[in-house]
This record gives structure tokens, C-alpha cells and sequence, in this order.
């Protein structure tokens, strides 16, 4: 049993569709395999906040009956999946890995998972994640952290950490996360997976708990580009009820996957390789660029001078947001109740600082103080303005190149507790990923191979223009074709065989 | 750009966050160092650019809501993870206007 | 006294209730009351996650209302967060407008002792209502806080301190209130809150050129209050001014019971509402199809519609403001007039009966004419009557009053009540006769000269035929028989 669970537990999510499509295999049976690998795994991972074993095997029973119908949904319909613990799912708590949302259960599922669970997946649970998405090391969940499945004393990368250790871990084939400022495309990095943020709009946000509303994505993390694709599709479009979200239609992600990098300009800025960049990540990234190369894309040097100035912007801007988005956390209508007793001021102070960890406060007080009488001009109005300096770096970028590449992080998995002394040198990993935000523009991250000495994988960046989800993917898939999928779970071997 | 401890206190009342003594004296070295970072945004000539105030561009949103009314939620469900109720209330201490 | 030698300054806030069918973010209902809570979902509630809709209404409404006001109504403006904690918000800020207005300048034109004048409007702009704060609702002291209203569509108009009066103060807030209704953007309603009041005063020695420190004064519910609030705020600041000491900038709450103005103790602490762009919306924005669309559809307005009535169908300026006070009412009185007949005479009629008799009935029954049995067909059908003489004016007096209550067709209520005047002259003659048999001594003295007793042989003549006779038939027999 256990070896045919491994085996289904290693197969993403387009096989496991056309096997639940063939009848080869059951939902029951896949939903069953995905509970028991995280049972034998997430003691020693811990990418899960929740499971719902009851909930998913009832929904796979539905799923196997409309399978066998002959009314199958989707290429979905029946695959075990898992989401960050950021969206609203009705009737299953969701705490956004924040002891402020202890215990609170929603009265509506967030419209990514209202598409997912209509394409017929099954949810299996919730997965860890940073505090109110707000981290790059998973380390800020107040509930326990998540460690990487390639190297245990490393952090799978956050503030999507659960999202991309499970997907790594094969506790699921696939999971969805939410990138601010590198929250998916970072840990996928890290844990050697597919990462996609869309470009904002492109997703709904609804349901969506906010942690910078004009920043926030929510994207997919999976084992192959095309699984990634899959997910997309599925999530991807208009929502009457985010006025953010675009109506522009959705392009067909999985057609032109296979098409290729021949004729791509690829723009490779020169300020992405600088910067603290890891000697092992460089040789990787540029030989993923020579790769391309010889499949006939044209390499173009491009230039992103504000770079430099994204974390300084994105720190300013997102945590103005954020000290805004998490007001609403006052102990009055759901959430944590602190010192009733003692008057209504004092309810307030008293629930913030016993709900909150010491990130969302320090992010508060930041952004608080960025937006306060006096300061506004200097600090967030002059972030904007860098922010629209950021977004005409990438406008003039892609007047020549079709996407820009680069690293997604300037180094591979840290240790648990490595960086956690010094926020802004933990702020820093996103030195890579947070212009993206800040332009609006899609941008994945794809496995290109294991670091020379850690062996750890390390990912590519890949950044497009705005909607232009095709073209990242398809370039995206070029590259896997020749560097193959992330590796397996290393470090989970005799964890899941020592439970089997 | 140093914080004073006065001007952490200010913020953290504004935001409604009882800081412990510690927590300020960490939180003024914290968010000096990294304003001290953001101050690199200083040198940066930005006149005349106009600031980024949203990510989706101008007209690429959803067109507005019609005005129809739907179904409020039953107040069970509405107050179902209220910590305090009083009635269909919300309850909460005392309030001095 | 003191208070003569200031001036007084005033800037009026007033925050109208949009007259939508849902609420300015979500599909909930905005009716009023209802039980605590059961007006909401989880947008109006602020949980987690949730996003706000704008509805399409009240941009419109915006729009329509800054035509009318003679508005700039900007191409682009820009939501806003306003950042405060309190219970009855429940996101911790208040989705408003602040750099970008949808409205810049505009005004008011009011009437004060004759005088004209324009009250300049700084802007107008579109946020959510608060809920609200219920005291009391446990023996323990708690609040509770019902979100019922929270989420509701404003529009904040500002005036700039033009206001130089209390009068004028409340001549604008009436002008603005007819205008709103008018539009049918809002119902007028203060006591219910629908149309609410802040007004930032202050006092300055006459000549003076600077304006005093303000005060923002809140809670005036009624026009009465207002002036309570307003008169006693200014002898406040003028005796802080006198005895030498400084009004100090802050919110005062107006407590009806005393009668005063008093410091508000949740808004001591000085605010810093931390504004910036609303993430969640993108910018409104309004395109020339609509201006010209809402322009195409504004109504006649109040004051247009007073003016009409004095220049066109030669009513006096008092008058045409009492019927145009009331929009419904001044429709009514048009509606009528298509039914019964153009021109001064007749208009003159009709606003007489408007402005008196049903004004009366109106004011017992206290409803609008929406709610009225009597309708403009039925007004001008009695009216017609007079006019043929089946009816004279006390018979014309009790059909109105019946009609009023009961909708019936005039012609029957005349019948069923013998309200038919007479004009036969053969009838009429006998009571004449008998009357002038009763009233020897009145003739002889009419007889030597005392002309004015014409009127009392009328009203005895008019007594003798329970107030039927034709009193032109009445008129002409008595000048006849008394040798006129
Ligand atoms: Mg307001
Ligand atoms: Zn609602």
C-alpha cells in the first residue's frame, strides 16, 4: 500500500486527472494517499495549519460519483490540492497563521477556492504560512514554523512556505499561495517548484484575507509548469466582486505551452546581478540564460535601474496598507477578545498586541507611521512615485524583450533562525521579486537546477508583461524541458519511511 | 532617521498596540534601521512623476454595481463569531461619546 | 452686549443620505431600522477578506447633484481611506474621498430679508456611513454596536464659511434640502438622519479680516436645534474671546436636554486619520455620456420653479416659495393646473386652495400629497364647478375637506350632500324677502346711507339658504330690492 501511495503522491496534477478520467484510479483513493503522506510527513515539515480529512474524502465520494457519471468537471475534478491558510474557506477555520483569527470561521469561501472546488478539486487543508503573509522564511506563523523538505533546518521560504514545502514534500500535487512581494515565487524557489504570481488583476482577490491590497496576487504553486497552467486557468479571471480584478478575458495558458523559446527576447537586467547574488545562483541563472540561447531565444541586456529602490518603496507602500487592512482587527466582531473589562480603549490595545506577533506589529507601526500627519509626503506619496519610476523600468524593458530573467533570491534555503534577528536583512531576500509587485506584472519561478555545493535548488525568474501569463509560461516550460523538474524530497526519505 | 521612543508611543496609540517596554525599545532600533534604509529614497529626483496610486490601470476594472438588493445574512451567521453578544448586537464595553 | 460687536462665521457640513435601493458597497438593503444586524453581510461587516462593490447609483446621484449645484463634476476622482478605530466602523477606517473629490466648487443661491446671496460649496463627495453605537444594552452598562446603517451611501457637501448668520445658516440648509428632494437623490429627512448637520463656527471682531478658531458642532437634528446650537456656541466663543482667553479647535457635541454645546470626550485625542488612496477601488470615473445624460434628466429646480411661478403665472414670491417648498406639492399644483386651465386667474385659484385650505388638511393628516385622496383631476373638477356655479365657495370649502379623506368624485359628494348652490332667482327671492321683513330697522339705516350693511343682509341671506344661494344672484336681487 505504502508504495502505491508513494507512487500516486508523486504524479501531478494533469496524470492524476487522466487517471481519475480512465477510471484507473479513485479520488477516494488519491484524496486517501495525500492524507496519509502528510500524515508520515508533516510532523517533520509542518506545511499544514489544518487538515480536513472528513470534508476531503466526502468531496472525492462526490467527485468519484460525477467521475463515473461520466460528468466529470475539469482536468481537476477529483485532484487533492492544498491552500494557504489566507483564504476564506466556509466553515473551516482560517487564521492567516495569526493568533488574532484563533478559532474564526467564515461565512464564505474566497472566489479562488468557490473556482477550485467547482472545477471539482479537493481541498485537504490549510497550509502554514507567515503571519498575515508578511515574512520571506515562513518563520512569523505564530502556530509553528515550516521547514524545507530538501533540507530540514532550512526554511522552505515565505510567507507561502506551506503552500511550496507541501507541493515539494508531495503531500499534494499542487496548492495555491499569495505573492505581495515574492511570497510564492520565493518559496518555490527555495523548495525547487513551479510559482506563478499573475499580474495584479488577473486573479481575484476576494476572500483573499488583505495583507497589501495593491500588491497582493493570488497564483498557483505546482511540480511542472503545465500543472501550474492548469491551475491558473482555472483560477484566473473577472470577479464582480473585487473591483480590482480585470475584465479582460483569460488567454489559453496550455495551448502555446509547448511551443517553445525560439524567437523570444529575453531582457537580462544588469541589476539583478547584483547585489549580494550567490556565486552557485548566478552560474545556475546564467546558465539557464545559455540554455535559452540554444533554443533560439535572444538574450538583450536590458536595464532596471530603480531596482535598487524596490524594497525601500515596497516597505513603505505595503505596510501602509497594511496598517490600514489589519485595523479591522479589534476584538469586536469575531477574532480575539482581549481585557473587556477594562474599557474599550483598552480592549483594543490589549487584543492588537496579545493577537498580533512582533511582524505584523512592527509592519503596523511602520506603515502607520509612513502614512501619519506630517510624513505622508515624504515616505508614502514619494513611494508611489518611485513605484510609477519602477513600473517605466519594465515598460521600457519589454519595448524590446518579450519577458526579463534573472534570479528569483540572491541565495538558496537559509537556516531556520538565520535572519530572524535582523528584519531588514530578512526583508532583503525579496530584493528580486519585489519590483514585480510594485510594477502589477506576472512573474514565475522555475526550477534551473541544484546549487553546485548545497545541493539546494535554486529557481529562475522569469517577468512579463502585464497579462501575458502565456508567454512566461511557455518560456517557463522551455526551460523545464531541458532542466527536468525539481528534485524529490531529499530529506523526507526515511521520514516517510521510517512511517510507513 | 533615529525614532525617539516619544515617537514610537505616539504611533503604536494610533495604531492601537499597547507596546511593553522592551517591545518599544526594539521597535525604535528596528524602525530606524529601516528607515534609515528607505531613506534612500531621498535621493531620488521625483518631481513631476506622478505616484502609482493603483495597480490595475485606469479602465481595466470591473464595470460598478448595479443598485439590486440581495439577501443579508441571517444575524446568527452575522454574529456567529462575535467574542460578545447582546441580543443581534455586537457587544462591547462601554462606550463614552 | 457683546456679542454685537462679532461677526459671526459659518461653514456647514451637511452628510445626505443617497436614496438607494442597496447600500454603497454590498447588496444589503438601506432601510431604515430593522432589527440590529439584520442589514448585513460580510462586506458591511468588515471581515477579513472581503472587497468592496461600488455601486452604480450613487456615483450617478454624485453626478446629478453636482450639476444641479452648479459643480465642477470631475472626469477622475479618487477613494480614500479615512484610518480611525471605533466600534460602530467596523473596518478601522471609513471609505470616503479626500485629495479628489467627485464634486469642486459649486453653490447655493438663498433669500434672506430680501437680500440674495451664493453660498459657495468647497466640494462634494461620496462615502459609507458609520453604524451605530447602542448604549445601554445590558444591565452591565455594555454597548452594542448594530451595523445595520454602516455602509450606507453619503454624499458629504461642504460649504466654505460664507454663511454670516443663523438665518442664513438655516435658509441654506432648507434651499439645499429642497434641491436634494428635488433631485430625488435624497428624502430630506432629519429627524430619521437621512439629512444631517455639522457646522464649523467661529467668531471674529467685526472689520476683523482673520477668521476666528472654529468649533465643529454635531448632533442637531432639527432646524430649532441648529439655531439652539449655533446661538449658544457663539455666546460661548464670544465670552471666551471677551474674557481675554482662545477658543481651542475641537468637535462639540450638541446636547438638545441643555441646550448647549460640550466638548466630546471619544474625539479629545487629536486626530490623525492617516488618508491615502483606497486600494480596493479603482478611481471613479465619469464620462461625458453620463453628465449629458444626467444633464438631460435634471429637473426643474426650487428656485427656478418659484421664479417660473412669479414671472409666468404671476403668483406672489410668497406663495410660489410655499408651494415649490415641497416638490410633490409643487407638482401637484402643475399637475392641476394641466387639468383645469392655463393663466394667472387660474393659477391663482389653485395656489390659493393649495396654499390654504389643503395646506391645512395636509398638516392634520400630516402626509405628502403622495398619500393624499384629493388629486389634481379631482382639485381641478371642484374647481370647475365653482367655476359653473354648481358650487359657491363654502359648499366648494366642505366637497375639498370630504374629497380629501375619501377620494370621491366631487360631482356625487355635492349631490349627496345638497351643496348645490341656488341661482333661481324665485328661490332666492323668498329668503331675500323675508330676510329684509326680518330687518327693518338695518334697512331704514341702509336706506340713509349706511352703505356697509349690504354685507350683513349678504350673510343673512346666505344663513337663510344654508349657504347655497348664488351670492352674484344674491348681490343683484338686495341692490334691486333696496332701491340701489
Ligand atoms: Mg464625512
Ligand atoms: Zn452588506
Amino acid at each position: 500500500m505504502t508504495t502505491a501511495n508513494e507512487a500516486l503522491t508523486d504524479l501531478g496534477v494533469r496524470e492524476l486527472g487522466e487517471r481519475l478520467a480512465g477510471r484507473s484510479v479513485s479520488s477516494r483513493e488519491l484524496v486517501d494517499a495525500a492524507l496519509a503522506r502528510i500524515d508520515a510527513t508533516d510532523g517533520a515539515v509542518g506545511a499544514f495549519l489544518k487538515v480536513v480529512p472528513e470534508r476531503a474524502r466526502a468531496r472525492a465520494a462526490e467527485a468519484d460519483a460525477r467521475i463515473a457519471r461520466g460528468e466529470r468537471r475539469s482536468p481537476l475534478d477529483g485532484v487533492p490540492v492544498a491552500v494557504k491558510d489566507i483564504f476564506l474557506t466556509k466553515g473551516i477555520e482560517t487564521t492567516c497563521a495569526s493568533r488574532i483569527l484563533e478559532g474564526f470561521v467564515p461565512a464564505f469561501d474566497a472566489t479562488v477556492i468557490e473556482r477550485l472546488e467547482q472545477a471539482g478539486a479537493i481541498i485537504v487543508g490549510k497550509l502554514n504560512m507567515d503571519e498575515f503573509a508578511m515574512g520571506s522564511s515562513n518563520e512569523n506563523s505564530a502556530y509553528k514554523p515550516c521547514h524545507n523538505p530538501h533540507d530540514l533546518s532550512r526554511t522552505p521560504g515565505g510567507s507561502s512556505g506551506g503552500s511550496a514545502a507541501a507541493v515539494a514534500a508531495r503531500q499534494v500535487p499542487a496548492s495555491l499561495g499569495t505573492d505581495t512581494g515574492g511570497s510564492i515565487r520565493l518559496p518555490a524557489s527555495f523548495c525547487g517548484v513551479v510559482g506563478v504570481k499573475p499580474t495584479y488583476g488577473r486573479v481575484s482577490r476576494y476572500g483573499v484575507i488583505a495583507f497589501a491590497s495593491s500588491l497582493d496576487q493570488v497564483g498557483p504553486v505546482a511540480r511542472s509548469v503545465e500543472d501550474a497552467a492548469l491551475l491558473l486557468s482555472t483560477i484566473a479571471g473577472h470577479d464582480p466582486r473585487d473591483m480590482t480584478s480585470s475584465a479582460r478575458p483569460v488567454d489559453d495558458y496550455l495551448g502555446p505551452l509547448e511551443q517553445g523559446a525560439k524567437g523570444l527576447r529575453i531582457g537580462v537586467p544588469a541589476e539583478w546581478f547584483q547585489g549580494g547574488l550567490d556565486a552557485g545562483v548566478e552560474r545556475l541563472v546564467r546558465e539557464a540564460l545559455a540554455r535559452y540561447e540554444r533554443l533560439g531565444a535572444k538574450l538583450v541586456e536590458v536595464s532596471l535601474p530603480h531596482t535598487r529602490y524596490g524594497i525601500g518603496a515596497y516597505y513603505l507602500i505595503a505596510t501602509a496598507e497594511a496598517s490600514s487592512n489589519l485595523a479591522r482587527y479589534d476584538g469586536v466582531r469575531f477574532g480575539l477578545r482581549a481585557a473587556a473589562d477594562r474599557g474599550l480603549k483598552e480592549m483594543y490595545s490589549e487584543t492588537r498586541e496579545r493577537g498580533f506577533g512582533p511582524e505584523p506589529k512592527r509592519r503596523i507601526m511602520l506603515g502607520t507611521y509612513a502614512l501619519s500627519a506630517g510624513y505622508y509626503d515624504a515616505y508614502y506619496l514619494r513611494a508611489q512615485k518611485v513605484r510609477t519610476l519602477i513600473r517605466r523600468d519594465f515598460d521600457r524593458a519589454f519595448e524590446q524583450v518579450d519577458v526579463v530573467a534573472g534570479p528569483v533570491a540572491p541565495y538558496t534555503a537559509f537556516k531556520l533562525g538565520e535572519k530572524t534577528a535582523d528584519p531588514l536583512q530578512m526583508y532583503l531576500a525579496d530584493i528580486f521579486t519585489i519590483t514585480c509587485n510594485l510594477a502589477a506584472l506576472p512573474g514565475l519561478s522555475v526550477p534551473c537546477g541544484l546549487h553546485a555545493e548545497s545541493r539546494l535548488p535554486v529557481g529562475l525568474q522569469l517577468v512579463g508583461r502585464p497579462f501575458d501569463e502565456a508567454t512566461l509560461l511557455r518560456a517557463a516550460r522551455a526551460l523545464e524541458r531541458e532542466v527536468g523538474p525539481g528534485p524529490a524530497p531529499a530529506a523526507l526519505a526515511s521520514a516517510s519511511g521510517g512511517h510507513a | 532617521m533615529a525614532l525617539s521612543l516619544e515617537e514610537v508611543r505616539r504611533i503604536a496609540q494610533l495604531a492601537r498596540l499597547r507596546l511593553g517596554p522592551e517591545e518599544e525599545e526594539r521597535f525604535a532600533v528596528q524602525l530606524s534601521a529601516i528607515l534609515d534604509h528607505v531613506a534612500e529614497l531621498s535621493k531620488l529626483d521625483v518631481s513631476g512623476v506622478e505616484p502609482m496610486t493603483h495597480a490595475l490601470a485606469a479602465g481595466e476594472g470591473a464595470p460598478l454595481r448595479e443598485d439590486a438588493v440581495q439577501a443579508s445574512l441571517p444575524p446568527d451567521v452575522a454574529l456567529a463569531n462575535a467574542p460578545a453578544r447582546e441580543g443581534t448586537c455586537f457587544k462591547v464595553p462601554r462606550i463614552i461619546e | 452686549m457683546p456679542v454685537q460687536d462679532f461677526q459671526v462665521v459659518l461653514g456647514l457640513e451637511v452628510h445626505a443620505q443617497l436614496l438607494t435601493k442597496s447600500k454603497i458597497f454590498c447588496g444589503c438593503s438601506t432601510e431604515f431600522g430593522g432589527e440590529p444586524n439584520t442589514h448585513t453581510c460580510p462586506v458591511c461587516l468588515g471581515m477579513p477578506g472581503v472587497l468592496p462593490s461600488l455601486n452604480r447609483q450613487v456615483v450617478e446621484f454624485a453626478v446629478r447633484t453636482g450639476l444641479a449645484l452648479g459643480c465642477d463634476v470631475r472626469p477622475k476622482s479618487v477613494w480614500a481611506r479615512k484610518n480611525y478605530f471605533y466600534p460602530d466602523l467596523p473596518k478601522g477606517y471609513q471609505v470616503s474621498q479626500y485629495e479628489a473629490p467627485i464634486c469642486l466648487g459649486g453653490g447655493v443661491d438663498i433669500t434672506v430679508d430680501g437680500q440674495e446671496r451664493r453660498i459657495r460649496l468647497t466640494r462634494i463627495h461620496m462615502e459609507e456611513d458609520a453604524g451605530k453605537n447602542v448604549h445601554d444594552v445590558s444591565a452591565d452598562g455594555s454597548s452594542g454596536v448594530d451595523l445595520n446603517r454602516a455602509g450606507v451611501p453619503l454624499l458629504e457637501i461642504v460649504s466654505e464659511p460664507d454663511l454670516r448668520s443663523v438665518d442664513e445658516a438655516v435658509e441654506y440648509l432648507k434651499e439645499l434640502r429642497a434641491i436634494l428632494v428635488c433631485l430625488g437623490v435624497n428624502d430630506g429627512n432629519l429627524e430619521e438622519g437621512s439629512f444631517r448637520c455639522d457646522a464649523n463656527v467661529s467668531v471674529m471682531r467685526k472689520g476683523a479680516t482673520e477668521y476666528g478658531t472654529r468649533c465643529e458642532i454635531k448632533n442637531m437634528n432639527s432646524f430649532r436645534f441648529l439655531r439652539q446650537a449655533i446661538d449658544y456656541e457663539v455666546r460661548r466663543q464670544v465670552e471666551i474671546v471677551e474674557g481675554g482667553g482662545k477658543v481651542q479647535q475641537e468637535t462639540r457635541l450638541f446636547d438638545h436636554e441643555r441646550g448647549e454645546t460640550r466638548s466630546m470626550r471619544s474625539k479629545e485625542e487629536a486626530h490623525d486619520y492617516r488618508y491615502f488612496p483606497e486600494p480596493d477601488l479603482p478611481p471613479v470615473l465619469v464620462g461625458a455620456e453620463l453628465i449629458e445624460r444626467e444633464r438631460l434628466a435634471l429637473p426643474e429646480l426650487p428656485r427656478a420653479r418659484a421664479a417660473r411661478y412669479q414671472h409666468a403665472l404671476g403668483l406672489s414670491a410668497y406663495d410660489a416659495g410655499l408651494l415649490v417648498a415641497d416638490g410633490a406639492v409643487a407638482d401637484f399644483f402643475d399637475a392641476t393646473l394641466a387639468a383645469y386651465g392655463k393663466g394667472p386667474e387660474a393659477a391663482k385659484k389653485v395656489a390659493n386652495w393649495l396654499t390654504g385650505d389643503v395646506a391645512r388638511l395636509a398638516n392634520e393628516a400630516g402626509a405628502g400629497p403622495a398619500a393624499w385622496k384629493l388629486t389634481p383631476a379631482l382639485l381641478a373638477e371642484i374647481l370647475k364647478l365653482v367655476d359653473a356655479g354648481t358650487i359657491g365657495g363654502p359648499g366648494a370649502k366642505q366637497v375639498v375637506e370630504e374629497v380629501f379623506g375619501t377620494g370621491a368624485a366631487p360631482a356625487a359628494v355635492v349631490q349627496a350632500r345638497g351643496l348645490a348652490q341656488v341661482s333661481d332667482e324665485g328661490a332666492i327671492e323668498a329668503a331675500v324677502d323675508r330676510v329684509l321683513a326680518a330687518s327693518a330697522a338695518e334697512v331704514e339705516r341702509f336706506r340713509g346711507g349706511n352703505v356697509k350693511l349690504m354685507g350683513f343682509f349678504v350673510g343673512q341671506v346666505m344663513k337663510e339658504t344654508k349657504g347655497k344661494a348664488n351670492p352674484a344672484v344674491v348681490n343683484a336681487l338686495l341692490k334691486r330690492k333696496l332701491g340701489g
